[in-house]
C-alpha cells in the first residue's frame, strides 16, 4: 500500500495532465499570450473543486492543513524567477516531468537544469534562509484568517470568476 | 494576395483521446481529496524533485558536502511518497501518450521557433538554464504551479496565493516582451 498509492496517484496526475495537453510547451506559453486557456481552465476547477473537499474534509476532521509558510520576500523573489523562467521553458516542474516521459527532449534539458537549480538553491540555502526567507516571514497564514472573510465566500467569489471567464471563452470560441 | 493568417498551424493534432480541461480540473480537485484524506500529503512536485537532487550532488560534490548541507540534511533522499509519486507520473504520461498515439519525440517546440530558431544547442540551453532558476525560484518561494498554484491555493494559503499572482503577472509580462503583443501562430 505504502507503495502503490504514491505511485498510482502519480500515474493518475501524469495521465490527466497528459490529456488535458498541458504537457505541450505551446499550450503553456499560449496562456500568457491569452492564445490558448487551457492551463487556467485545469486550474481553476482544480483548485475549487479541491479546496471545497478539503474544506469539508478538514470540518469533519478526516485531513488536516499543510500551508506553506508565508515569507513574503522569498515567495515574491521566487514567483517573479519563476514566472519569468516559464516563459523561456514553456513547462513548469509536473509538466516537465511528464513532457519528457511523452518525448520532448527539451523537457529533459529542462529537468536536468532543474537538478541543478536545486544544487545550487541547496548550497546557497544558509545564506538565502538568513537574509531572505527571514524577511517579512509571517507564518503559515491563510486568507480567511488574514482577511475575516470566511472560506466559502473565497470559493464562491474564485467559482463566480471562473464562471464569467468560461463561459465569455467558450461563447467566443463557439 | 495571401493573407497572412492563411498559414495558421492545425489545432486537431493528437487530439483524438484529449479530454476535457474542465474536466482534467474536476479530475485533480478530486485527486486532491485523496491526496488529503488518504495519502496525507498534498500533491506537489519541486519538493520531492529537490530531493531527488541530493544523490546527485553527492556524486558531484562527495557524500559530506550533502550529509552536512542544512537544506537537505532534514529531509535525505529515500524512496518516500513525493518520489514515488514523480515516478508514477511520468508513468502516467507515457501510458496516456502512447494509448493516444502521440508519442513523438520534439526538440524544438513552435513557440520557441518562431521567435528563437530551429537551433538544438540554443533551445537546450535555454531550457536547462530556465530549468535551473525555475527550480530556484519554486524553492525559494517553497513549491511550485502543483504545491502552490493548486495545492497551496485550494488550502487558501496567504504564500500560495501570493506566488501564483506573481508567477501569472511575470509570465504573462515576460511572453510579451520575449513572443510579442500575439504570441506565436
Amino acid at each position: 500500500m505504502s507503495v502503490v498509492l504514491p505511485l498510482l496517484m502519480g500515474y493518475v496526475f501524469g495521465f490527466l495532465l497528459h490529456r488535458a495537453r498541458v504537457t505541450d510547451s505551446n499550450v503553456i506559453e499560449g496562456q500568457f499570450c491569452f492564445c490558448d486557456f487551457t492551463m487556467i481552465k485545469v486550474m481553476l476547477p482544480a483548485i475549487i473543486i479541491g479546496g471545497l473537499g478539503v474544506l469539508v474534509l478538514v470540518r469533519i476532521g478526516d485531513a488536516q492543513y499543510y500551508i506553506k509558510d508565508a515569507n513574503l520576500l522569498g515567495v515574491l523573489l521566487g514567483a517573479v524567477m519563476f514566472g519569468v523562467a516559464l516563459v523561456f521553458f514553456g513547462y513548469c516542474p509536473g509538466t516537465a516531468l511528464a513532457a519528457t516521459a511523452t518525448g520532448s527532449l527539451h523537457a529533459l534539458a529542462g529537468v536536468l537544469g532543474m537538478i541543478a537549480g536545486a544544487i545550487l538553491y541547496a548550497f546557497s540555502y544558509g545564506w538565502i534562509k538568513a537574509n531572505i526567507l527571514d524577511v517579512w516571514a509571517l507564518g503559515k497564514v491563510r486568507l480567511p484568517e488574514l482577511t475575516g472573510v470566511h472560506d466559502i465566500v473565497w470559493f464562491a467569489g474564485l467559482g463566480l470568476i471562473a464562471l464569467v471567464l468560461f463561459v465569455w471563452l467558450e461563447r467566443r470560441a463557439a | 494576395m495571401a493573407m497572412p493568417t492563411d498559414h495558421v498551424a492545425s489545432k486537431t493534432e493528437g487530439r483524438r483521446l484529449d479530454l476535457s480541461p474542465y474536466l482534467v480540473g474536476a479530475s485533480i480537485g478530486v485527486l486532491s481529496w485523496v491526496a488529503f484524506a488518504v495519502s496525507k500529503e498534498p500533491i506537489g512536485v519541486t519538493t520531492p524533485l529537490s530531493r531527488v537532487a541530493a544523490p546527485v550532488a553527492a556524486a558531484i560534490f562527495g557524500n559530506e558536502a550533502v550529509a552536512a548541507n542544512p537544506y537537505w540534511s532534514p529531509m535525505p533522499f529515500s524512496w518516500d511518497y513525493g518520489v514515488l509519486f514523480l515516478i508514477g507520473m511520468m508513468a502516467g504520461a507515457f501510458v496516456s501518450s502512447l494509448a493516444s498515439g502521440t508519442f513523438r519525440l520534439e526538440a524544438v517546440p513552435r513557440f520557441w521557433r518562431g521567435r528563437f530558431g530551429g537551433s538544438l544547442i540554443k533551445r537546450f540551453a535555454a531550457a536547462f538554464f530556465a530549468g535551473a532558476l525555475m527550480m530556484f525560484g519554486a524553492r525559494m518561494a517553497g513549491g511550485c504551479t502543483s504545491g502552490h498554484g493548486i495545492s497551496g491555493v485550494l488550502q487558501l494559503a496567504l504564500s500560495s496565493g501570493l506566488f501564483i499572482v506573481v508567477v501569472f503577472a511575470s509570465a504573462i509580462i515576460g511572453s510579451r516582451v520575449v513572443f510579442g503583443r500575439r504570441g506565436i501562430k
